[in-house]
């Protein structure tokens, strides 16, 4: 058992003599240690600041894609540019009610879905108080799930609301603020252009997605059927998936439904167009990841400098010290003790590089958090750490075990006649 | 015929040096013997092959020809692992100019052997400490070559050398850089090492400090001119006058 563990404990003893003596090694030659290791202190600090910036900018994009929802589909009508209905007229190609009734039953990957049409923006009255320009936005009551607003005071459409086409409204906190109407207004009546209308709900706002553009426009919500009822116009569609997963699945159960329910033959192309959130995300995280392999490409070369940097000064080291390594070797150092006191000694250097690099690092990522606001959550994550400090010891290694042999194979009497 | 007070046995060592176009034949055909316990000093003129000789016997250099035995170990046939175990184990060295390492104190200096030997941190301070002692300079012990005179920098080396308690002693022109008082004070101490038991081979040129040895091989042109007791060798009738024997022979 003791002879099993002598091994490693020798090993164990001569690593420790080795950090120590490369330690007090670089000690001695400060101000040439630190320029040395420049190549990797700019090397790791770069690839800590731009990880933190590429996370930074990731973590916005990503949370406004949460806010406007990744999961929703959106579908309209569309002419195709070729087959028997290119020359069809809005009218012929329109959506219509009935071609989606019985949806979700048919499409499983399909969570929800809501018919939409704009009759129009109107003019909004109560008492003495008006707003011009409000949009009038008729929708299911499944348009708030999608959307994933809820409604802060009072109900949601009813089946009979929708059913019955009634002359009911979920308005924005905004339109409250903006009329001046009462804190608890459900009940009251509104006027959008003659129509009569009765506040049944109040609806919360969400985060805008810096996409959306400014949200200035007031919307109010009526149900589907007393848009349609107040006047026929456009309709549009919504839906959600059930999981970002299933986006492409929901997507085809979609496309195939409207097909057969719009009656496009085989072999020709769609009249409508389906749009999923899903494939916006994938092409920014394609993007982001291209841009990560550029950025890695950039550290690396600095790497490479930095290392050939390394091996430079590791060069001059052995041979300013070969009448140390002939003695070290004349008193019953073994070629593999002196090859691992000079690779340590280069790992060390690599490693205190990195240890400056990652401050560096951490400072430019404070400076970029505080430069832009789309870059505010950006942040050295803990594996960007790991790996800076796993790249500096490769470097060491690697550009430090040519210097290092080359200390092994000295021959000690050479060595010490060395002047 | 084995005998296991043989240390060191050399038989028909040859070593040439390639410069140029041109071979330097350094030793050629050496036999040697040496016991334990003995006093060797090997004299002979600059060039005449001593340092490599002593080289050889140390490990540091390997023979071209010719066999060399350490306690009955063939070294002619051992990886270079193995002769630094033989270096760090069996033999201590001490060159004519220190080289001690000049940032490490005495102390640290002394226990340089023995971090290739997997000694405890405590047991190398205690040993170092020892062998420090033993040459006098314990209370040089934490200071740096450049704040020792020669000759106690020559002590550290020769405490060095002691530390890991080797076999032999080899000294290749110990007393070289250093004036004749030090000198002597060097050679006292080479004394009274071998009064306790330490084997010792002493290279020199000067007749005085062979005189010390108990037994003085002279060399010339890579070859053993003479292998005599110290009494017998003229070096010591120079230095002490005509020996008894030498009178009762009528040298
Ligand atoms: N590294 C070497 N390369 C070439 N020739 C050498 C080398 N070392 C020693 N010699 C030659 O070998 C011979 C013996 O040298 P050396 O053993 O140093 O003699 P000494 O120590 O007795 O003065 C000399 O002729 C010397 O020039
Ligand atoms: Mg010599």
């Amino acid at each position: 058992m003791k002879s099993l563990l002598k091994a490693p404990l020798r090993f164990f003893g001569l690593l420790v003599q080795s950090i120590l003596l490369a330690l007090s090694q670089i000690w001695v030659n400060k101000t040439r240690s630190v320029l040395t290791t420049l190549g990797i202190i700019i090397g790791v600090g770069s690839v800590t600041a731009v990880i933190a910036g590429m996370n930074g900018m990731n973590a916005m994009i990503m949370e406004n894609f949460e806010f406007f929802g990744t999961k929703k589909i959106f579908l309209w009508p569309e002419r195709p540019q070729t087959g028997s209905q290119k020359n069809a007229n809005w009218w012929q190609i329109r959506f219509q009610p009935e071609q989606f009734e019985g949806v979700l039953d048919h499409c499983p990957s399909v969570e929800y879905l809501t018919l939409i049409s704009y009759p129009g923006s109107m003019t909004a009255h109560h008492g003495a108080h008006s707003l011009e320009n409000v949009r009038i936005a008729g929708v299911e009551e499944s348009w708030f799930k999608i959307e994933n607003r809820s409604i802060s005071r009072g109900r949601p459409f009813s089946f009979l609301d929708a059913q019955q086409a009634r002359r009911v409204c979920i308005i924005p906190q905004k339109l409250q603020e903006k009329l001046y109407l009462d804190r608890d207004c459900i009940g009251q009546t509104l006027q959008f252009n003659h129509y009569t209308f009765q506040i049944i709900g109040i609806v919360e706002e969400r985060p805008r997605a810096f996409f959306e553009g400014q949200g200035d426009r007031i919307e109010v919500y009526i149900p589907f059927r007393t848009a349609q009822s107040i006047r026929e116009s456009w309709i549009d569609a919504m839906a959600s998936c059930r999981s970002t997963d299933l986006a492409e699945e929901a997507r085809a159960e979609l496309t195939f439904f409207l097909r057969k329910r719009r009656n496009v033959k085989l072999g020709e192309p769609n009249n409508f167009g389906v749009f999923i959130m899903e494939s916006e995300v994938m092409k920014v995280r394609a993007l982001m990841a291209g841009l990560g392999l550029v950025a890695g490409a950039v550290v690396s070369i600095s790497l490479l400098v930095g290392g050939i940097g390394i091996m430079n000064i590791m060069l001059v080291s052995v041979s300013e010290r070969t009448r140390e390594i002939g003695l070290r070797k004349a008193v019953g150092a073994r070629a593999s003790a002196i090859l691992l006191q000079f690779l340590v000694e280069a790992v060390m250097l690599c490693l205190i590089g990195g240890l400056i690099g990652i401050g560096i690092g951490y400072f430019l990522a404070f400076l970029i958090s505080h430069s832009a606001g789309f870059l505010e959550k950006s942040q050295v994550p803990g594996w960007a750490v790991v790996l800076a400090f796993g790249f500096s010891a490769a470097v060491g290694i690697f550009f430090g075990m040519f210097p290092a042999a080359k200390a092994a194979r000295l021959n000690p009497i050479e060595a010490l006649r060395h002047e | 015929m084995t005998d296991n007070s043989v240390l060191i046995r050399l038989q028909n060592i040859h070593r040439t040096y390639k410069v140029g176009s041109d071979t330097v034949h350094a030793l050629r055909g050496i036999h040697l013997q040496v016991r334990q316990n003995e006093y060797v000093a090997i004299m002979g003129h600059s060039g005449s092959g001593k340092s490599t000789l002593m080289n050889v016997i140390g490990c540091l250099d390997r023979a071209d020809q010719g066999t060399y035995e350490i306690r009955g170990i063939k070294t002619t046939v051992m990886s270079g692992a193995a002769l630094a175990r033989i270096r760090n184990e069996q033999i201590g060295f001490v060159f004519q100019s220190y080289e001690l390492l000049p940032r490490l104190n005495a102390l640290k200096n002394v226990e340089l052997p023995l971090i290739y030997s997997n000694v405890g941190f405590l047991t190398r301070r205690k040993l170092a400490r020892e062998a420090l002692e033993r040459v006098g300079l314990a209370a040089r012990m934490h200071h740096r070559p450049n704040q020792l005179s020669g000759g106690e920098k020559q002590r550290v080396a020769v405490a060095r050398a002691l530390v890991a308690k080797p076999s032999i002693l080899l000294a290749d022109e110990p007393t070289g850089n250093l004036d004749t008082q030090t000198s002597a004070g060097i050679m006292d101490l080479f004394e009274k090492l071998y009064e306790q038991g330490q084997t010792i081979i002493l290279v020199t040129h000067e007749a005085d400090i062979a005189c010390h040895a108990r037994r003085i091989v002279r060399m010339q042109d890579g070859q053993i001119l003479s292998d005599v007791p110290a009494r017998q060798d003229p070096a010591w009738a120079l230095i002490h006058g005509p020996s008894a024997e030498a009178k009762e022979t009528g040298v």
